[in-house]
């Protein structure tokens, strides 16, 4: 019993190495892409200027490749699918990425990408440790949920990295919340490993707190993308007045994707998350009808993921009504992810209820 | 347009200028005439001319709010007002939440609390503004749906549109020539869509394919459900009915109003409704963190039952624990806490035993430390004079060894002691009022002395006798027991609450994943005598994958239709087949 107890605490400290060693790592992560962003700002000025000015044209054209079928005689041509973009957009290419044409400033993303790797891996190991030392779902307390949120945005990126999605440009904005969440969670909300208390003896634990916190991470991704998209949307349009889009700030801007194309992954992002979120909360309230007697209560938790909830239907409804679409939905997407952050830190802290465990 | 009397003459979008128009039904003269924003149109001579104007008038304008109602932008107003609403209720202490917490809000602050009260910020759920808000969004709601709803029934029941002529302006389109025959590829092209499970339609020289009805499907199944729903949670709430019972080891509690502690029920419950079964509380058990930082925290609660379904049940053993309700057949009971009973004798000063059992002890902190009331309204002192006895204190599960302060150092049973002082008098039992049985009312009695005057109290463990000063009786520390406090609540609408959620949650899915899209495939005889094949997608539903999927559908054609350059071209193969497409648009 005492030799199991401190092999816990052994387990438990080699947790709390491995998350600061991730912490060292993303930092150099950080580091990292802030090189590449600036050895990309000298190579890419007016990219995006230029491409406005000279395709003033409404139309243009993108193609995109199929895979033919390889290896017949009778193959003389690929047929190539042509797509037209909607009316009423503006027809911007994506910008280059962070690194812009430079190829030092690539290979410092491609570093910062690597150590994101390594740092993502020591973060798995020392969430792993931790679950082992209290022998349950690393989720009992706001430092467990911490770090286990900033391990599923991270993982949430790579994933998305891995598909060949372009989101490179969110490896700086990433590494900086992460380090963000993670210091606030060594720092203050640190609690040491122990067991639960008898309210969270529940497999819906699982269930519930796994889908919470996967569902805000990659609505963080959405909300980084909606975003950079009222940035970039900001800066397309004055190149499209006919104004200077260059200085410091158009030259960051000129190299993310286009409006368009953040605004479109934002809604995917958001879409895809919205059935997990509503999961999330009817999970809650089936585990809430076992433990409390009731599957909705309005405990500040419940309200907050209710309120959290609407604001995303209300984005979603949004982009569906004439004269919200664009700049109004993304904001729509920023004020749902507040409320989903308020409802971390804001009900735990700040408000009391039944969602209070082990301090915070 | 032609304008008939239905129609509103002077405008043809009443939504445009009908809300800043003066809406006047006063007659001023009796002319036909044509007022100026409205939607009675034209007004004939007469009383039956105003008749007719305002009841036109008047269904102009239940029109205009019934669309103004059922549009998105109204319905997304409303869906920002209700995330708004619901705020308050998470600031404000809520009676239904916490009635204590929202009390004690009240007494802190004296001139806002009526004002609150007013707005209903106790009760916001329940209150007038927040339920007008989500009833005008229901209705919404239900206005949007039933016309969607029959739309989508003739969208079922319609065959995929034909090809539009020019299929190079849609989104997404691909075009090659071949050598197969213009039938043979459409033939192709039609088992190849079918195949897909579009649905499709064979057309002179096209198919025309459709697939995703299943979103719009999702997406009425959403909504439906959302309604669902709502009936569950309003049904829940009006024929709900929750209690609360203590019961010590070795009692037990059969469900009738009576039995219960405290009880609550919704408007339309009705004391026959409640659930026929017994148990009886055999044991508790509680773990409770030994060492560390959490050290006194609770990990484990149990409470060993037996119980009987109905009247004439068969009794059955079950585990109640936090999570883990026991289930009857149409309630639940909870636990919901925990504390420890010390059990006593007291034998009067003519040394009868006027009671023996448990004392009810009411926990003060997370170590349980408790306070003990004992009333014995029946006592004769040695000279067989009839008064009350009272006794009051205080019972530790672990005594603090160092200090012997009656304050408890740990939760569990580990050194328990319980201090007692004694008062005899008048209880007021005999009153008639009700009493607390955990307060005890000593402003008609007398607190005991010893010899020396000071106040008599005694500090005992388990098996020790206090004897009361003068032979005044004695009381004998026999045990102690565990109680439990139960939940017992009887939810109807909790499996239609969990259909509809369930349902939302498979609509929502398919609404949000499904895409929506018309494919179509030419083949005509081109002027060279070779076939040219022209395949185009149109996406009816934001993000859309149409060129990955047209990309897919071209490459699983091509054995039907193998490319062949068309002849005499010397372009360039990797150029789209068509002409520069800029100069079109």
């Amino acid at each position: 019993m005492i030799l199991a107890a401190a092999a816990n605490e052994n387990l438990a400290h080699i947790s709390n190495v491995l998350v600061y060693s991730a912490m060292a790592v993303y930092t150099l992560a950080f580091l990292a892409h802030i090189a590449e962003w600036v050895f990309g700002s000298r190579s890419t000025v007016g990219r995006t200027a230029a491409a406005i000015t000279a395709e003033a044209a409404p139309s243009v054209t993108v193609t995109v490749q199929k895979a033919g079928q390889g290896g017949g005689t009778a193959v003389l041509e690929r047929p190539k699918v042509v797509t037209r973009s909607a009316p009423g957009s503006r027809d911007v290419p994506d910008g280059p990425g962070a690194a812009g044409t430079s190829e030092k400033g690539d290979l410092y993303g491609r570093i910062a990408v690597s150590l994101t790797v390594l740092a993502f891996a020591l973060h798995v190991g020392g969430v792993l440790t931790r679950a082992l030392s209290v022998e349950r779902a690393p989720w009992g307390n706001m430092y467990e949920f911490s770090t286990t949120f900033a391990m599923a945005a991270v993982g949430v990126y790579l994933g998305l990295l891995a598909a060949k999605k372009n989101v490179r440009w969110l490896g700086l904005p990433l590494t900086t919340s992460i380090l963000l969440d993670l210091g606030l969670a060594v720092s203050v909300l640190y609690t040491d490993s122990d067991q639960l208390v008898p309210a969270l003896h529940s497999y819906w634990l699982w269930i519930h707190v796994s889908c919470a916190i996967l569902s805000g991470a990659a609505l963080w991704v959405g909300a980084c993308s909606s975003l950079f998209y009222l940035f970039r949307d900001g800066y397309e349009a004055k190149l499209a007045e006919g104004r200077d889009g260059d200085g410091a700030w158009g030259n960051v801007m000129s190299r993310l994707p286009s409006a368009a194309t953040l605004d479109k992954f934002a809604y995917r992002i958001n879409a895809t998350v919205f059935p997990l979120w509503t999961f999330t909360i009817i999970a809650g309230a089936i585990w809430a009808e076992a433990a409390w007697g009731r599957y909705w209560g309005w405990d500040p938790k419940e309200v907050w993921s209710f309120i959290t909830w609407v604001a995303y239907a209300c984005y979603l409804h949004a982009r569906a009504t004439a004269g919200w679409k664009g700049r109004k939905a993304a904001y729509l997407a920023l004020v749902a992810f507040a409320c989903y952050l308020f409802n971390y830190y804001g009900v735990n802290i700040l408000l009391s209820g039944k969602h209070s465990y082990a301090g915070v | 347009m032609a304008k008939t009397d239905s129609t509103p003459s002077t405008q043809e979008e009443p939504e445009a200028d009908a809300p800043a128009a003066p809406l006047s039904t006063a007659p001023t003269e009796d002319t036909g005439q044509a007022v100026p924003g409205s939607f009675g149109g034209v007004r004939q001579p007469g009383a039956l001319g105003l008749l007719a104007w305002s009841g036109r008038e008047a269904l102009g304008w239940v029109r205009w709010t019934w669309r103004q109602l059922t549009s998105m932008r109204v319905a997304l107003i409303l869906l920002f007002l209700l995330s708004l609403a619901t705020v308050p209720g998470s600031l404000v202490p809520q009676t239904s939440v916490d009635a204590v917490k929202a009390e004690e809000w009240r007494g802190k602050h004296e001139t806002l609390a009526p004002l609150y009260d007013k707005l209903g910020l106790f009760h916001v759920y329940s209150s007038v503004w927040f339920s007008a808000i989500y009833i005008l969004l229901f209705v919404s709601l239900i206005g949007c749906i039933v016309p969607r709803t029959w739309q989508f029934v003739g969208q079922l029941r319609s065959r995929p549109p034909g090809a539009p002529r020019n299929l190079t302006r849609m989104p997404a389109h691909a075009t090659w020539h071949t050598d197969a025959a213009p039938e043979q590829v459409l033939a192709a092209a039609h088992r190849l869509l079918k195949g897909r499970r579009f649905r499709t339609e064979r057309g002179e020289d096209a198919v025309a394919a459709e697939k995703g009805f299943l979103r719009e499907a999702g997406n009425l199944l959403f909504h439906v459900a959302l309604i669902v729903m709502l009936v569950a949670f309003a049904s829940g709430q009006l024929w709900k009915s929750e209690g609360g019972k203590l019961v010590v080891e070795g009692d037990g509690f059969s469900n009738t109003l009576t039995q219960y502690d405290d009880f609550k029920s919704g408007a339309l419950f009705d004391a026959d409704d409640l659930d026929k079964f017994r148990f009886d509380l055999d044991s508790f058990s509680g773990s409770y963190e030994r060492t560390g930082p959490q050290k006194g925290t609770p990990r484990d609660y149990a409470a060993h039952v037996t119980y009987w379904n109905g009247p004439d049940g068969e009794p059955r053993k079950a585990t109640i624990k936090v999570n883990e309700p026991l289930e009857t057949d149409r309630s639940k009971v909870y636990l919901i806490g925990h504390g420890y009973a010390p059990m006593v004798s007291v034998r009067d000063g003519q040394g009868t035993l006027v009671f023996r059992g448990p004392v009810p002890s009411l926990p003060l902190d997370s170590n349980v430390t408790e306070t003990s009331v004992l009333k014995v309204p029946a006592y004769k002192d040695k000279d067989g004079k009839d008064s009350d006895l009272g006794f009051k204190g205080n019972f530790v599960p672990t005594l603090d060894l160092k200090t012997g302060m009656m304050l408890s150092q740990f939760p569990a049973l580990d050194n328990p002691r319980l201090v007692l002082t004694a008062y005899r008098g008048n209880l007021g039992v005999d009153a008639g009022a009700p009493q607390n049985v955990y307060q005890l009312d000593i402003s008609r009695m007398k607190q005991f002395t010893d010899e020396d005057g000071k106040k008599f109290a005694q500090i005992l463990k388990v098996g020790d006798t206090m004897k009361l000063p003068d032979g005044a009786g004695e009381l004998h520390f026999d045990g102690i027991k565990q109680w439990a406090t139960f939940q017992i609540s009887q939810k109807p609408g909790n499996e239609l609450a969990l259909s509809g959620a369930v349902a939302a949650l498979i609509g929502l899915a398919g609404s949000l994943f499904i895409q929506r899209r018309r494919v179509w495939v030419r083949a005509v005889a081109g002027e060279d005598g070779r076939t040219v094949v022209e395949l185009a997608g149109l996406g009816r539903s934001e993000s859309a994958r149409l060129p990955e999927e047209l990309a897919s559908l071209a490459g699983a054609l091509q054995p039907d239709a193998p490319p062949a350059a068309p002849a005499g071209a010397d372009t360039d193969p990797e150029a789209p087949a068509e002409p520069s497409e800029g100069a079109r648009a």
